[in-house]
């Protein structure tokens, strides 16, 4: 099937510190997990791989510490990346690494382009501007100027996340929990941006508000098209949502492949210890 | 013609924390054409899902290969297939039944029949009057529609199960025991719709532990006891 993919990450890597001869070997005796006991650098990612496609929600599994938030604040351009690339298939930015791009440019990526669900809504909303405002402000850095239609877009969303047009004007540190994702939801769509990144969005939710967070989220798949990577550390959210999926360890990627059949024929030893300790 | 060709297909799984390998299925060979009905027969542990998995690719085969004729991408070996093209045939080509239902959370028993097809492209309007129809033939009371799965009954559950992958009208659908834990009148739905798919050219492969179930539904009989097929359920238990 040819396809060609929205986004190609090639070679990704982060680290905290210089680093040294001694780990730039993976197999060195030298690093525990990912932390190199020579130098003390933290290898957070080192050399991911992967493409998205279009239309595809994308699953990112593994647990605290294998770099997967690290990973998508680093393709959102939240935190540099020491090396890797990043390519995006839209028009104007075919064939550029984007990791290399002016901070300009990065800033129409992230307002056009892409969309960020983080796992805490402080990181993505103000908590101290009405709900509305917050979406109107994300439309207003991609250069919308036009109050009326910005308003009617903003509702047009809280509607479709579910939250009463009666609370549009009320800040989002009077909401729940469940409510405040949906706002953040709602403002990382207001652009159209066809990739979308989630970062354990239904984490620390009920399992009521997570059930509708996660029915939201493949409504918008089915509906919009959007392409999305999901980082999750709940492996029953990754089934709900993820066609694919991506197994993490120590900031590097061990196993990758049809989501069920990560779940039912896990091959890496690490993957099996995981699919046993699901409830 | 035959729609699927199984050659030598072999499964065992690696088992890291035991530092062991588990032989599954081994050499298996059979071939359908299509619009007929494959049963697989065979005692429980004897690998009988195993090759049913391996064709929907849940599991990773070690051996062989699974040629499968398919209407997108001609003949297309399921094996060494890429995942976006098992995706692709999996939402418009290959259906797979188990008994478990599998669902998102807080979504009503008509959402999901609908969803199953939206996911392949048809209208909302279609998706609507086939999810009613479907629900309707597999006589799910109509005050179920509205709510949801998770408090269902085990029968009810299995045929919403069944009604979701069958309104999809699949070319190649996979039955693994779908029918294991349903009441004899239900068995006869599941039948009736299963008749109806052959007649549509809808070509499967199927697990039953009921051989009167099979009787007259299936074309070939997979034996696992023997490795061998045959064209008629004679001398086949499943005690085997």
């Amino acid at each position: 099937m040819s396809e060609t993919p929205i986004v190609q990450v090639r070679h990704l890597q982060k680290q905290f510190g210089a680093g040294c001869p001694h780990c730039l070997d993976k197999e060195s005796v030298y690093l525990e997990k990912n932390y190199c006991t020579s130098c003390g650098t933290v290898h957070a990612v080192r050399d991911v791989s992967f493409d998205l496609y279009p239309g595809e929600v994308l699953g990112i599994v593994g647990e605290s510490g294998s770099g997967k938030s690290t990973m998508l604040q680093g393709l959102y351009f939240d935190g540099d990346m020491t090396a890797g690339e990043v390519y995006i298939n839209q028009p104007g930015l075919a064939g550029h690494n984007v990791l290399t791009l002016s901070s300009q440019q990065k800033r129409y990526i992230r307002n056009n382009v892409y969309g960020m669900v983080y796992q805490n809504p402080v990181h993505g909303l103000k908590m101290n501007f009405s709900s509305i405002g917050n979406i109107a402000e994300k439309m207003i850095a991609a250069g919308n100027r036009h109050v009326g239609s910005m308003e009617k877009r903003g509702e047009e969303l809280l509607k479709n996340v579910h939250i009463p047009l009666r609370r549009r004007k009320e800040e989002p540190q009077n909401f729940s929990g469940g409510m405040q994702q949906r706002v953040q939801i709602a403002k990382a769509l207001s652009n159209n941006p066809p990739i979308l990144f989630l970062d354990e969005v239904t984490t620390g939710l009920d399992l009521s508000v997570q059930a509708s967070v996660l029915d939201l989220i493949k409504q918008i798949q089915r509906e919009l098209q959007i392409s999305m990577v999901v980082v999750s550390h709940d492996l029953a959210v990754i089934r709900m949502l993820a066609d694919r999926s991506i197994v993490m360890l120590n900031g590097e990627i061990i196993e990758n492949g049809l989501t069920d059949q990560i779940l039912e024929d896990p091959q890496h030893e690490y993957t099996q210890q995981l699919v046993y300790s699901l409830l | 013609m035959s729609i699927l060709e199984v050659n030598g297909l072999g499964k065992a799984f690696t088992i890291h924390h035991l530092n062991k390998t588990i032989p599954a299925v081994d050499e298996i060979q059979f071939s359908i054409n299509a619009g007929e009905f494959l049963g697989i027969m065979g005692k429980s542990g004897s690998g009988k899902s195993t090759i049913l998995k391996s064709i929907y690719r849940t599991y990773l085969p070690d051996a062989g290969q699974i040629m499968y004729d398919s209407n997108q991408f001609g003949n297309i070996d399921l094996i060494q297939a890429s995942e976006r093209e098992i995706i692709f045939l999996r939402k418009n080509e290959i259906g797979y039944v188990s008994q478990f239902l599998n669902v998102m959370p807080r979504t009503t028993c008509r959402e999901l029949v609908q969803n199953a097809l939206l996911e392949m492209g048809e209208t909302r309007e279609t998706a609507r009057i086939e999810a009613e129809k479907a629900l309707t033939h597999f006589e799910m009371d109509s005050s179920l529609w509205n709510s949801y799965p998770n408090t269902f009954s085990g029968g009810e559950k299995l045929r919403l199960n069944i009604a979701m992958a069958t309104v999809k009208k699949p070319r190649l659908l996979l039955l693994d025991e779908p029918t294991a834990s349903l009441d004899q009148q239900s068995k006869w739905k599941v039948r009736e719709i299963i008749e109806k798919l052959k007649e549509q050219g809808t070509t499967l492969v199927g697990i039953f532990h009921d051989i009167e179930f099979m009787e007259g539904l299936c074309d070939k009989v997979f034996d696992m006891k023997t490795n061998e097929m045959s064209v008629s359920l004679e001398g086949v238990t499943h005690e085997g």
